[in-house]
């Protein structure tokens, strides 16, 4: 009986963190709820007691169900019938079983169904559903639209579709267009009012929608004729039972194939408005972007956890020359740097949760009392901090897990490449993680922020003045000089403008540099409350000292007139004629 | 009225994970040495009584085990899964029983309970494989029987139609309550716990629990009595002492062999008549034939 929450220590270890008495406090408002639910905490022990209990239930079904679907759902997919999307059985009983067990809904409050989980525990939860089946977690995951309704929408439509998330109902987030992909300003589905049914009505095309066929949907539309940016758009809740989508096709994809990818047609389908008009793109869609960054760093853990994991086993059976492959340097090395990278992801990951459940604890809170001026402090300094944490999150998650992936086939030889190990099908289903929700490309425009503002530097200084044991004296001499190199580069940037070309053109240097040095600062504080990740704590620095060095001799060296010679305008001179 | 379904459980030594101390020297089940799991069957069954609950309106489950005070573990695994409430059977007196005893025991439980719509257990139990504590039950209970149940092929307020698995094939039959069903393992599996049921039910606890805890949970119950596992001693089902435990268990254990199974050389037949009728021959007379 596999069990992919009790068989994983480090996972225990980030529910434990210190941070959590308070963010669990918040998130339960003291507690309230004890009585007037009989499934509410009475207090922190409590708490955390249900939500390893929950989590445990999680890893059940994800190491039991859905990790041995994982291989049928990818080879039968879903498929159309009768207008209406038929998921694989597998993932039909994947759907089913988290259902049954309470697992959708997981952080909406209790008054809706929900469990009222704070982000941590729920995005370990999306964790472990990843490492079951990457694609599936899309269909689970999207119960983010839940949050999106809580948090915008009106008590009316609350009150409609939020119950009907924790009985199962799906979601999705109908964003991108054949014309409006990274550029969600371009969106065309026209949104019209119609004073007769006193409804939106929305009409156009949307293309490769994740869950394309959910029950309920969340629709980005042109609300504002005339308009041609994102100032004209609003978003709308639609609901399935009207049958006004048509699913046009499913895209025959390359990995994630369980989770149905759609091309819509909305034909006159009534629609409800969620919050302020004109507001969709602006603050709503970017709202839902950012839970979905953050799932898609859960979706990135959990895959390189269960690739990881895959190829260590394999290398411990397999033998070759006499003994397990395990032994030879090229083997052993890829392992470590995996196991170090899962370790960094990881990391990374929690503690952008954690601030990500500070900030939006006290939002919440807000709505109910006016805060007191260090809690509105407080709410400001993590939401800045959880801003330019998410887009490096994003960044950093998903290229590594295409990194071990490939390294997972690597490992297992010309094994890996047959579709008899599963390490072939982790390696398809990583490559769409470092491009939906926003590619790699668009995290580091959303990133370089930090790197202009301070905010990243500010948070390495706060790292750096953390007292650790001295065993790690010589780890953090390493990631200030990391941090020196990287702000003799930066100000080579700065001395071009940050609006320059030259700024851009390294901006993706800038913001790994940083993710380097952070990564390497939150694993030597991990690793000082628990010895086992002193390992993957020097193994990151040690890369990461590299990687550092590697990018500032970039900047260093770069000149602006190098430019010229990255804008290839066609490779073959005889065919512009 | 509410339906009612009882689901009679069985907290078993993990025989899947066997090891040489896994017998007494009396011949009994070293429990000690062998993790306590929910029986596989009783899953089953529990799977059963959970779906017949969802399709009858105001149905309810209780759970029945027999066992000492840690098989409260039964009750709360069952409860997280929807069941509403359990009793433990516990008492020293009941030790030792065979199927005669045990299921005169649960009777008895059975009958305190009340009126009943349903009995539902699973085939057999992992530690005894004998089938035959439902069938007993059954009759105890002066109530029909469907054993080898595979599915409800139809279930309302007035009647069940179960298919039976059986060797050959499949039956369905149809019975009234009240009924006593034992359910096969290919049945379906028992669906996971659900993390609300989980969160209210995860403090349940049965008075000897507690008193090896040295907890107090009287203002607790008070509050909330569903966190309340009964426990049923022998005179709490009016039991008579002579048909309980070892007394009242006539299945004596004369001697317990280790066998182990062994693969010592292996044999090369022709498709001759003669080969195959020695081969035959051979497998009767070592008993794994016949």
């Amino acid at each position: 009986m596999a069990n992919f929450f009790n068989d994983n220590e480090s996972l225990k270890f980030h529910l434990h963190h210190d941070m959590m008495k308070e963010i669990v406090r918040l998130k339960e408002r003291d507690y309230a709820d004890y009585g007037k639910y009989d499934y509410a905490p009475s207090d922190f022990e409590d708490a955390l007691d249900s939500y390893e209990k929950t989590l445990e239930i999680v890893g059940e079904i994800s190491g039991n169900i859905l990790f041995e679907n994982a291989e049928s759902v990818d080879q039968d997919g879903p498929t159309i019938v009768d207008n209406a999307v038929v998921y694989a059985k597998g993932t039909q009983q994947n759907h089913e079983a988290l259902r049954d067990a309470g697992l959708y809904g997981m952080s909406l409050p209790r008054e809706f169904g929900g469990l009222n989980f704070s982000y941590v525990p729920y995005v370990m939860a999306a964790e472990i559903v990843s490492r079951g089946d990457c694609g599936f977690a899309n269909i689970w995951g999207l119960q983010d639209c839940a949050e999106t309704i809580y948090e915008y929408a009106s008590k009316e439509i609350q009150d409609e579709f939020l119950p009907k998330i924790n009985q199962g109902f799906t979601c999705s987030m109908d964003l991108t267009e054949p014309d409006a992909g990274s550029d969600l300003q371009a969106v065309q589905l026209k949104a019209t009012w119609d004073e007769k049914s006193n409804c939106w009505r929305l009409n156009g095309v949307k293309r490769f929608i994740t869950n394309g066929d959910a029950d309920i949907k969340l629709v980005l539309a042109r609300s504002e004729e005339g308009t041609t940016d994102g100032r004209g758009l609003s978003y709308f809740v639609y609901d399935r039972k009207h049958r006004a989508v048509t699913i046009r096709r499913i895209e025959n994809k390359m990995g994630i194939k369980g989770s149905p990818t759609g091309e819509l047609v909305f034909n006159n389908a009534p629609a409800q408005l969620v919050g302020d008009r004109k507001m969709g793109l602006i603050k709503y869609v970017m709202s839902l972007m950012n839970g979905a960054r953050l799932g898609v760093g859960a979706q990135s853990v959990g895959l390189s956890e269960a690739a990881y994991r895959e190829a260590f086993k394999y290398a411990q059976e397999r033998e070759q020359f006499g003994k397990p492959v395990l032994n030879f340097p090229g083997v052993y090395e890829m392992l470590a740097n995996m196991r170090a990278k899962t370790d960094a992801s990881r990391t990374l990951l929690y503690e952008t949760a954690r601030c990500i459940d500070y900030y939006k604890s006290y939002e919440a809170i807000s709505k109910e009392r006016k805060l007191e001026p260090e809690e509105r402090q407080k709410l400001k300094q993590f939401q800045r901090v959880a801003d330019i944490l998410t887009p490096m999150l994003k960044l950093f998650t998903s290229e590594y897990a295409n990194q071990i992936t490939y390294d997972a086939i690597q490992v297992h030889g010309g094994s890996g490449f047959m579709k008899d190990y599963a390490v072939e099908r982790m390696y398809r289903d990583a490559r769409i993680l470092t491009i939906y929700e926003g590619t790699s490309q668009l995290q580091v425009v959303a990133a370089i922020r930090g790197v202009i503002n301070g905010g990243y530097i500010a948070l390495i200084k706060e790292y750096e003045a953390k007292q650790a044991g001295p065993e790690f004296s010589t780890m953090k001499k390493v990631l200030v000089s990391m941090r020196k190199r990287f702000e003799e580069a930066q100000e080579r940037a700065n001395s071009f403008g940050s609006n320059s070309e030259f700024y851009d053109f390294n901006a993706r240097r800038l913001v790994e540099m940083c993710g380097y040095i952070i990564m390497g600062h939150l694993l030597v504080i991990d690793a000082n409350r628990c010895s086992s990740f002193t390992n993957s704590a020097e193994l990151m620095i040690r890369m990461g000292q590299s990687k550092v060095e590697e990018a500032a001799t970039f900047i260093m060296n770069f000149e602006e007139a190098s430019l010229a010679k990255y804008k290839i305008v066609s490779d073959c001179k005889n065919c512009e004629e | 009225m509410s339906f009612k379904i009882i689901v009679l459980a069985k907290q078993v030594p993990d025989t899947r994970n066997i090891g040489k101390d896994a017998m007494k020297e009396d011949g009994t089940v070293n429990r000690a040495a062998l993790p306590a799991i929910f029986n596989p069957e009783d899953l089953n069954a529990l799977e059963m009584a959970l779906h017949i609950k969802d399709n009858i309106k105001d149905a309810t489950i209780t759970i029945i085990t027999m066992g000492p005070s840690r098989a409260a573990e039964i009750v709360r695994e069952s409860m997280y899964r929807g069941a509403d409430n359990g009793v433990v059977v516990s008492d020293r007196k009941v030790a030792g029983s065979d199927t005669l005893a045990t299921s005169y025991t649960i009777a008895q439980a059975v009958k305190k309970l009340g009126k009943f719509d349903l009995v539902i257990a699973g085939r057999q139990a992992i530690d005894g494989d004998t089938a035959q504590v439902g069938p007993q039950t059954a009759e105890k209970l002066e109530c029909p029987q469907i054993t080898y149940a595979e599915e409800v092929v139809m279930v309302n307020e007035n009647k069940i139609q179960i298919k039976r698995r059986l060797e050959n094939g499949v039956e369905v039959v149809e019975s009234k309550y009240p009924c006593l069903i034992t359910v096969h393992g290919s049945a379906k599996e028992c669906r996971s716990r659900n993390a609300k049921f989980l969160m209210k039910f995860k403090k349940a606890k049965s008075n000897s629990e507690l008193q090896e805890l040295g907890q107090d949970y009287s203002a607790l119950w008070n509050e909330k009595p569903y966190l309340k596992i009964d426990e049923w001693s022998a005179a709490d089902i009016m039991a008579e002492d002579s048909r309980l435990g070892l007394t009242g268990s006539p299945t004596k254990v004369k001697k317990i062999e280790n066998v182990v199974l062994t693969q010592k050389e292996s044999k090369v037949l022709t498709p001759k008549d003669e080969d195959i009728n020695d081969l035959m021959k051979e497998l009767i007379s070592s008993h794994i034939l016949g």
